[in-house]
């Protein structure tokens, strides 16, 4: 079993991530003539805004991207979990080493183009490890993928935008909606929606979405506390900073925000700064060989993914990029700071959690283990927070907001992967 | 966005229990609907079940045709498939 | 930090410098350790943590040997999170040849006091299922223990801190003086420094002969039961006594987590910090060779560390002359964990003027230095 030979698709440009981001760039790339290969972990492309079930249409946002996508050209490789990048200067190549199933195949490019998205952050509170307490966008995820969640009682408890379409969502599938905290002051979140006049489209979407859940209260300067229950969620504790209050449930949607997923760039080398990964202009990187587009350089939503693709795409095929593309970008990257501000997290969210609270669901590490003056890394080597199956990726992004502590070096896998996945090598 | 059935049905076996489910989700989403709650079981024995539904949290790992850690909800259902939860295991 | 006084500096909070500390304060020295990062970051974060009594010279057997015996009865006092765990250690042995080697470790083992079993091709495989079939057998050493190396030299400096000694963190030394030390803060006066700065000895005394001997490791997901003891091909201590360009070892080492820790690997590429997929490669792959099954694992992790390496394989443990007042004790290459416990008791005996219990003359510093500049027999 020494010598595990993986296949090999050798293409001129890899695409990691099959969301918005990566669907556009890779269509275009192969639009222009270039052997591209996009690869996901999931069967299904899309991503998460995009996603659908298998067999069934995509949402009607996508399917013109994905209709030119299949028309591309583009090999699309499903089921595929990246964990390894293997970058050989001499040769210029990437050796992009995937694990499908128990499965190694190798993706051998010149140039790497990182769409990999966000995952949401969440914040640990006495009872977040029942099971039924699931994240907003993970609702989502669930939904779309085909949970059946009628009259079922649910709380949201979280931050921003996504929370409205996962309202809706919840209640056209029939769930009984009981309460949308949202944590930011309703002055924030007013100033917000006002200063989306510039964009009615947006504001009407919003409209939409509140119709959509127009029976449940939608509670601003409010959050979850805690949940209780025996082996999974029965009730909730709320609180709007002045009283307390109860509400028996059968699921919890709690998440703050999303937070990009910058771990394979930060294993081939890319910089990136305040979590996010740093691109120029054009959509580079640090490292000249390695593109990023979307939720990974920061985040704002779909259409500033699509915009920085056809950027990329444009660079990519040695094309200018077009000036309105960049105006376009600059455009959503001003309102995604604006959104930022706005729904910035408030400080009681750093307090839910007890001493007796698990940080570290992967190891079982409690609040109490941690000192808030370590550095991640000395909290993995003191407790083993951070050193279990999810890599750090939940509490890592819990720990930077309780305590400010900045993410530990990556180092393959980027992902778990099997000793055999780690071993194989191109089929020569 | 949950509206259409396909219609398919398979069959999996869960903890040694045939069970027919809807086609077309992923082995998370039959086991949430067989009312599973402990997917599987943290260091100190606690049930855990699937939290943010794109792979990313490890919580919803089970043991898939006899391969354990398998995250759930990146696995579609098909037929024949041999899941293990944490529901009959113990900690 | 004014120009405050111990009695004693140790520089260093790793796990050499953390038990030399614990010896001296439970001595009743005034000790101050002083650490660039936080406790046990360094070379000691990267270690296997493997208590061994390894025999590759009388004197590394002495001082391992010690150690181990140190070790199992500090066991009860170390605490959960410290994970010690006496799974005994199984020489490999690969072929008729080495299974000739192992004999006489056996012998040599014995006659040190070390109780050991010889173990044929069955006895072998029955122990340990997932090692291959066709190996020729091995040796069991009982006494030898693991356990988990950042949290183990914390326990040693809580101890420390309990007997009085003061630790200071994110205070990086800048240069050893006469009877005394300058940091990023000030200046401390003592009457006994100690060089316990591992793999960056040599950057405060320049003659120490100490190089960064990189290492890889990995550690897969959980797999309870997966092995029983630690293994260790024989062919580890050829790898670990050559100093050439790149070596891998079969080492692997059951984790009280349920988890299997793989090793080992050797380099010398100065301070080149990350994982070299080539040494990794060649590393899991060796450890494939003896333990098939080890493919179908999941690694959740692998790291780097720098092992502090001397010329001659032994650590220096003693007076250095050259300078009043500074003692080392650095350049345990890969058996810090070890034999961190007998270098402190014997860096206590020597300092107190008490009577060793081993043997120091093959760990004098000086013995690197040139006739001239050594200072006479050293107590």
């Amino acid at each position: 079993m020494n010598d595990v030979r993986a296949a090999v698709l050798r293409a001129d440009i890899a695409v990691v991530g099959a969301g918005p981001a990566g669907i556009v760039a890779a269509s275009s790339i192969a639009e222009a003539g270039r052997r591209v290969v996009l690869i996901d972990e999931s069967d299904t492309i899309g991503g998460q805004i995009w996603r659908h079930r298998a067999g069934l249409a995509p949402p009607p946002s996508a399917q013109p991207w994905i209709a030119r996508l299949r028309r591309s050209g583009a090999i699309i490789v499903g089921g595929s979990t990246v964990v390894d990048v293997r970058d050989d200067a001499s040769s210029s190549r990437f050796e992009i080493v995937a694990e499908r199933g128990v499965v190694p195949l190798v993706v051998d490019a010149g140039t790497l183009v990182l769409a990999t998205g966000a995952r949401e952050r969440f914040l640990p509170f006495p009872g977040w490890t029942l099971p039924g307490v699931i994240g907003v966008g993970g609702a989502q995820a669930l939904l779309k993928g085909g949970l059946r969640v009628a009259g079922k009682r649910v709380v949201i408890s979280g931050s921003g935008p996504l929370l409205l379409p996962v309202a809706a969502s919840l209640v056209a599938a029939g769930a009984k909606l009981l309460l949308v905290a949202e944590q930011a002051e309703r002055a924030n979140v007013m100033g917000f929606a006002r200063g989306l006049w510039r964009r009615p489209q947006v504001l009407m979407q919003a409209t939409r979405y509140r119709a959509g859940f127009r029976g449940t209260p939608y509670a601003t300067g409010t959050w979850v506390t805690s949940a209780r229950g025996d082996g999974r969620v029965e009730a909730v504790t709320v609180t709007d900073g002045k009283r307390e209050f109860t509400l028996p449930c059968d699921m919890l949607c709690a998440a703050y925000g999303l937070v990009p997923n910058t771990r394979l760039a930060q294993l081939v080398g890319c910089e990136t700064s305040s979590g996010r990964v740093m691109v120029d202009g054009q959509q580079r990187t640090s490292h000249a060989r390695v593109y990023a587009t979307g939720e990974t350089t920061g985040i704002g939503g779909v259409e500033q993914a699509i915009v920085e693709a056809r950027i990329a795409a444009s660079a990519i095929v040695g094309r200018a990029v077009p000036k309105r593309l960049t105006r376009k970008r600059a455009g959503f990257v001003a309102l995604a700071d604006r959104m930022d501000r706005a729904f910035a997290l408030r400080d009681e969210l750093r307090h839910l959690a007890t001493p007796d609270t698990i940080v570290c669901r992967c190891e079982d590490v409690p609040l109490g283990a941690l000192r808030p003056e370590w550095t991640t890394r000395q909290a993995k080597l003191y407790t083993r927070a951070g050193m279990g199956a999810c890599q750090g990726r939940v509490c890592g992004a819990a720990a930077e907001f309780l305590y400010g502590w900045p993410a530990d070096s990556t180092r393959l896998p980027a992902a778990p992967a099997l000793l055999s996945t780690i071993l194989a090598t191109a089929e020569t | 966005m949950t509206g259409e059935e396909n219609g398919e049905r398979v069959t999996i076996v869960v903890d040694d229990r045939e069970y027919v489910v809807r086609g077309g989700t992923t082995v998370a989403i039959a086991l949430l609907e067989l009312g599973v709650s402990a997917f599987r079981r943290s260091v100190n024995g606690e049930p855990r079940a699937p939290v943010c539904g794109m792979g990313i949290c490890y919580e919803c790992r089970v043991e898939i045709d006899g391969v354990a850690e398998r995250r759930a909800c990146m696995v579609p259902v098909e037929n024949g498939l041999l899941v293990r939860t944490a529901t009959v295991r113990s900690s | 930090m004014s120009s405050e006084h111990a009695d004693a500096i140790v520089i260093g909070a790793g796990i050499v410098g953390a038990a030399c500390a614990r010896e001296l304060a439970r001595a009743g020295v005034r000790v101050t350790v002083l650490e660039s990062s936080f406790a046990g970051g360094g070379t000691t974060a990267a270690g296997m943590g493997h208590l061994v009594a390894m025999d590759d010279s009388p004197a590394q057997l002495a001082l391992t040997g010690e150690s181990v015996r140190l070790w199992h009865e500090l066991r009860s006092a170390l605490g959960a999170a410290v994970e010690y765990d006496p799974c005994g250690t199984i020489w490999v042995a690969e072929d008729a040849e080495q299974l000739a080697a192992v004999e006489v470790k056996a012998e040599t083992y014995r006659a040190h006091g070390l109780g050991c079993e010889l173990l044929t091709a069955d006895r072998l495989r029955s122990l340990e299922p997932n090692l291959r079939s066709g190996l020729a057998g091995g040796l069991l050493v009982s006494s030898d223990a693991v356990l988990y190396p950042p949290r183990a030299a914390l326990a040693l400096l809580d101890d420390a801190r309990a007997h009085g000694a003061v630790i200071r963190e994110h205070c990086r030394v800048l240069e050893i003086l006469r009877r005394g030390v300058r940091t990023t803060t000030g200046e401390l006066h003592a009457a006994i420094v100690v060089n316990a700065a591992g793999a960056q000895g040599a950057a405060l005394t320049p003659a120490l002969p100490i190089l960064p001997r990189k290492g890889h490791l990995a550690i897969t997901d959980r797999a309870e039961g997966f092995c029983r003891h630690q293994l260790v091909e024989l062919g580890y201590l050829a790898s670990a006594h050559l100093m050439t360009s790149e070596s891998v070892a079969f080492n692997v080492q059951p984790r009280t987590t349920g988890q299997v820790l793989i090793g080992s690997s050797r380099e010398l590429v100065g301070w080149k910090e990350g994982v070299n997929h080539g040494i990794l490669r060649r590393m899991l792959e060796r450890a494939t060779r003896f333990m098939p099954a080890l493919a179908r694992l999941t690694v959740v992790r692998t790291w780097t560390g720098f092992r502090p390496a001397t010329p001659d394989k032994l650590p220096l443990i003693g007076r250095w002359d050259p300078v009043d007042g500074l003692w080392i004790a650095a350049g345990h290459e890969g058996l810090g964990i070890t034999t961190s416990l007998g270098t402190a008791k014997l860096m206590a005996d020597l300092i107190l003027g008490r009577l060793p219990s081993l043997d120091q003359a093959a760990f004098a510093p000086t013995r690197v230095l040139a006739p001239s500049t050594r200072r006479g027999a050293v107590a």
